[in-house]
């Protein structure tokens, strides 16, 4: 069984995984990481998305070998000192969660977008959301909270702000 | 002096753990020694089981027990159907786990019990099933046709039931009219798709039994799985932890929920098992599904006389805990908001070798909306009206309420022009008619099509005497309990299990309102049955109407046994006393007084009571409605649709909506939002498709097409206010409103737009290539489509 190193939400984890194990299963069964929900089988719904050394990865897509070596970040790991994360206190603010079943994904999927284009529009918030799904909101306040971090988090000084 | 909560958009308080992922979904859970279960699931849409081979699966490595359904033949009962429509109603038997025979695509056959989620799967291929193939049932017309092959044999029929109801002399409606359409409309078949699947621990004690589910109804799936086991109801605890949505699909008593049960039993050993998304699409019972035939008569100037609607409903394979209510609930809606002489409804309950259906946001209401507001636009189109103008000539007028329909239901109240006004103002109708005629006029590729809904609904599910009346085998009150802690901090109860509403937000709202306590000191406890004494639980649009009703009736109890301990405190005269911001004051002498606080505190030491007056201070309700409740509203929607690709955009959605009162202006709009999500989905992109073999082809989220963000347009959404008078909050119900309104205005968005090509009607999903052949249905009348039945539904003016 191949023997993995990685990094997770600050942790430094060794563990021998089998080569079949998805990451997301390694997640949630073996680090008890359950913050990460999983949604479809498919890789299409998105809400197992994590950060993989910044760049969101579907996390049922990837296996837990690939992510030797790497820094994985959850949303477990946001925010610092027990503060939320902007883009986690946008969605709040935006009402942009029902459930909160897409949401971990969400939120991370949208992390990975603002370091692309740190001022989305509306119809680019729209576009590089499009592979996580969300059946409670219709999607309007989550766009509306991911341009509100936006703005928040371009603000010098307001990217880790603790509450 | 405490702030005023209800009308207040204040955020929600559960979202502090749902954005950490601090969440309790029952897939997250796993005690010590929990045993994983994976089900093996028929590949056949109906075969004859000869054989079950287990004996190699239990060898595989970590695998502790498999069963088929004969092991479990003695004990797993027959799942439940609650609502016997019909004295003759046929309801075959349901084992939770298949013995004989298999009737659709993932129906359960066996399952493996392992020390892991992928042994159990892996044991799966092991076990091996002789299957005697049988005819599958897909097409509900063909299914009642003479000489059909059946579904259930012994029952020599595919039609569970057929319910009839009448009211006034259609003949002479349909005999007199100058004016008679007659359309055949599709309901196509919907997979709920909550984003959380399906999922099920039960950890056992000894006899007892802990099961979580990922369920809207533990009071109801615990009584349920009581009488389907035999498990004495009082060794049964259900508790659904954070669930993710559930639009009814969770509103079940689903197999693996009672196997679960059995098996935690058996095993004496904690089993979980959560289903793959393709697994949940084949298993999770399914929505809509009806092919609706209607004639509406009408006069000359578009006033309507009746309404014939000839429905067939398709049950699937088994009748589940409400499958053929749900056509019914749509009857007492076809009549819409508008008045008529008569109303004639026969509804046939069709089974079929597919996944049950049951309730799918709106159940029911939806279906009847659509062929109404459908209808309405094919009568302005055939009279060369407006279609608003047509609906104005036929709704009930506000100096009308309370209105008793055709359908027997009476309308508390509503003010439709009110809504439409404002909608149309919000929409600029006019400025897009112009640029409809414009484009219309340069033969622009992408013409614009306007739809309009104008729609009520049946909210409030209760009263439970109506509900008994139409046989269904619950009440629908509700249940709320209140108690202020001796510290001063308030806990409630409700009977109601949320899954998304924002309950602990609403709840605590409402109940700082009425005690006048800080919002942050009230605690909102629910979905435990263990917690939660008694609960008619989470659907219909029922949470707020009887649940956040009961609540208030709970509170009113508290202050008003506060107000006796307070006056006995104060010395004073129960009439004497004002109860204004949580505090009792002599009246005239505000400086003496007692804090609802202090009361309580008063009450638990017990002290100094009045005679007759129990120590502490809390308080139980229940609430049962006179009537339901009638939201109702006026969705506009402007639709781009390219003639040479089908290709729908919508332009512009304004949904204004009629609550009532509104508790949280944030969760209210956010419902809308949702909801119109849902409900534009059927209409462009979602269906559940079987083949002629009765295979479902849409078993993942890459074949089922949930839109996404970028699937869908900004809404503006507004709101009337016209209380409800069924309940002293004057509450509506919010959460099916938006899916029930946009279909049809999304469809008659599009239809609108193809007029001028001779189209009457698009099959949904409106995908561009049904869309595309509408437009060409004229030059090739007999193009016919796979899989849709009456080919392109009523596209082009085929009835």
């Amino acid at each position: 069984m191949p023997r993995i190193r990685v990094e997770v939400d600050g942790a430094t984890y060794e563990d021998d995984v089998e080569p079949r194990l998805l990451l997301v299963q390694y997640l949630r069964e073996r680090l008890g990481k359950v913050g990460t929900p999983v949604g479809c089988d498919t890789s299409n719904c998105g809400a197992c998305t994590v950060l993989m050394d910044g760049m969101s990865v579907k996390s049922c897509s990837v296996l837990a070998v690939q992510a030797d070596g790497h820094d994985v970040t959850t949303v477990e790991g946001l925010g610092v000192d027990g503060g939320t994360h902007p883009m986690q206190r946008a969605f709040h603010e935006e009402h942009a969660l029902q459930c909160g079943y897409c949401t971990p994904g969400m939120i991370m999927a949208s992390l990975d977008l603002l370091r692309d284009n740190p001022d989305p529009s509306e119809d680019e918030v729209r576009e590089g959301l499009e592979g996580n799904l969300c059946r409670c909101t219709g999607y309007q306040n989550i766009v509306k909270a991911v341009r509100r971090a936006a703005s928040d988090m371009r603000e010098p000084g307001r990217q880790e702000v603790t509450p | 002096m405490t702030v005023q909560e209800v009308g207040t958009p204040r955020k929600r308080s559960e979202d502090a753990r749902l954005i950490t992922g601090r969440t309790r979904w029952t897939d997250n859970m796993t005690p010590a020694g929990t045993l994983h279960v994976a089900f093996l699931r028929s590949p056949f849409a109906h075969a004859r089981i000869t054989g079950v081979a287990t004996a190699p699966a239990k060898e595989r490595p970590g695998v502790v027990a498999v069963f088929s359904g004969q092991d479990f033949a003695a004990e797993q009962g027959s799942l439940p159907c609650a609502w016997v429509v019909t004295e003759d109603m046929k309801h075959p038997a349901h084992p939770p786990m298949a013995v004989d025979e298999v009737r659709y695509v993932g129906e359960p056959v066996a399952c493996v019990v392992a020390r892991d989620k992928a042994a159990a799967i892996d044991a799966l291929e092991e076990i091996d099933v002789d299957y005697e193939p049988l005819s599958a049932v897909v097409d509900m017309e063909a299914a009642i046709a003479d000489g059909a092959d059946l579904v259930h044999e012994d029952l020599g029929t595919n039609k569970s039931y057929t319910w009839v109801f009448e009211n006034g002399d259609l003949d002479a409606a349909m005999r007199d009219a100058p004016v008679v359409l007659e359309r055949r409309f599709v309901q196509q078949r919907l997979i709920p798709t909550a984003m959380e699947p399906r999922s099920v621990l039960c950890v056992p004690e000894g006899d007892e039994f802990t099961l979580y589910s990922a369920t809207q109804i533990p009071h109801i799936l615990r009584l349920m799985l009581a009488t389907v086991t035999e498990i004495p109801e009082h060794r049964i605890r259900v508790v659904a932890p954070d669930v993710g949505g559930g639009f009814g699909s969770k509103l079940q008593v689903y197999g693996e929920e009672v196997l679960a049960l059995l098996l935690a039993r058996r095993l004496g050993r904690p089993v979980k098992w959560t289903e793959t998304r393709s697994e949940g699409n084949m298993t999770v019972h399914h929505g809509r599904d009806q092919i609706q035939r209607l004639t509406l008569a009408a006069e000359r100037d578009g006033r309507i006389r009746g309404l014939k609607v000839e429905l067939l409903a398709d049950m699937g394979a088994y009748l589940m805990l409400v499958t053929p209510g749900i056509p019914l609930l749509g009857a007492f809606m076809f009549n819409g908001i508008y008045k008529m002489d008569a109303l004639s409804f026969t509804c046939t309950g069709v089974f079929t070798t597919k996944t049950p259906t049951d309730a799918y946001r709106g159940a029911g209401r939806p279906e009847a909306t659509f062929a109404i507001e459908r209808m309405m636009d094919e009568l302005a189109h055939e009279l060369g009206i407006d279609p608003i103008e047509v609906r104005r000539r036929n709704w009930i007028a506000h100096e009308e309420f309370p209105y008793e329909t055709i359908a027997g239901l009476t309308y508390d109240t509503g003010n439709y022009e009110a809504a439409t006004d404002k909608a149309l103002e919000l929409f600029e109708y006019d400025k897009l008619r112009a640029e409809q005629a414009d484009r219309r006029e340069r033969r622009d590729p992408v013409q614009l099509g306007i739809g309009v809904s104008t729609f009520t609904e049946m909210c409030g599910l209760a009263p439970s005497r109506v509900l008994g009346s139409l046989s269904y085998g619950a009440g629908g009150w509700e249940h709320a309990s209140v108690r202020v802690l001796p510290s001063g901090k308030v806990e409630v109860v409700t009977g109601s299990s949320p899954h998304g509403q924002g309950h602990a937000t609403a709840w605590a709202q409402i109940t700082a309102d009425r005690l006048g306590v800080p919002f942050e000191d009230v605690k909102v406890l629910h979905g435990d049955t263990a917690i939660s004494p008694k609960g008619m639980d989470t659907y219909g649009s029922r949470s707020l109407t009887v649940g956040g009703v009961a609540l208030f009736s709970a509170c009113e109890k508290v202050v008003d046994k506060a107000r006796k301990v307070a006056a006995h405190l104060l010395e004073a005269s129960e009439q004497d006393l004002e109860f204004s911001g949580g505090r009792f004051s002599v009246r005239g002498v505000q400086e003496e007084g007692k804090t609802i606080q202090e009361v309580a505190l008063a009450a638990f030491a017990a002290h100094d009571l009045p005679d007759g007056i129990e120590p502490s201070l809390d308080s139980d309700a229940t609430f049962d409605p006179e009537n339901f409740s009638f939201p109702h509203g006026t969705h506009l929607c402007a639709a781009e649709v390219d003639t040479e690709t089908g290709m729908v955009k919508l332009r512009k959605y304004v949904a204004v909506d009629d609550v009532g009162k509104v508790v949280n202006p944030l969760i209210v709009e956010g419902q809308v939002h949702g909801g119109l999500a849902q409900g534009i989905a059927q209409a462009l992109y979602e269906e559940a498709v079987y083949d002629a073999d009765g295979n479902l082809t849409t078993t993942t989220m890459a074949d089922y097409l949930v839109p996404s963000a970028a699937d869908l347009p900004t809404f503006t959404t507004d709101r009337t206010e016209t209380p409800a008078t069924s309940n002293p909050m004057g509450v509506k119900g919010v959460g099916e409103a938006g899916t029930i309104a946009s279909t049809p205005a999304v469809v008659n968005a599009i239809v609108d737009a193809l007029r001028p090509y001779g189209v009457h009607d698009v099959r949904m999903p409106c995908t561009p290539e049904r869309v595309w052949r509408a437009m060409r249905a004229e030059e090739k009348p007999a193009a016919a489509e796979p899989g849709a039945g009456g080919g392109l539904g009523s596209a082009g003016g085929d009835q």
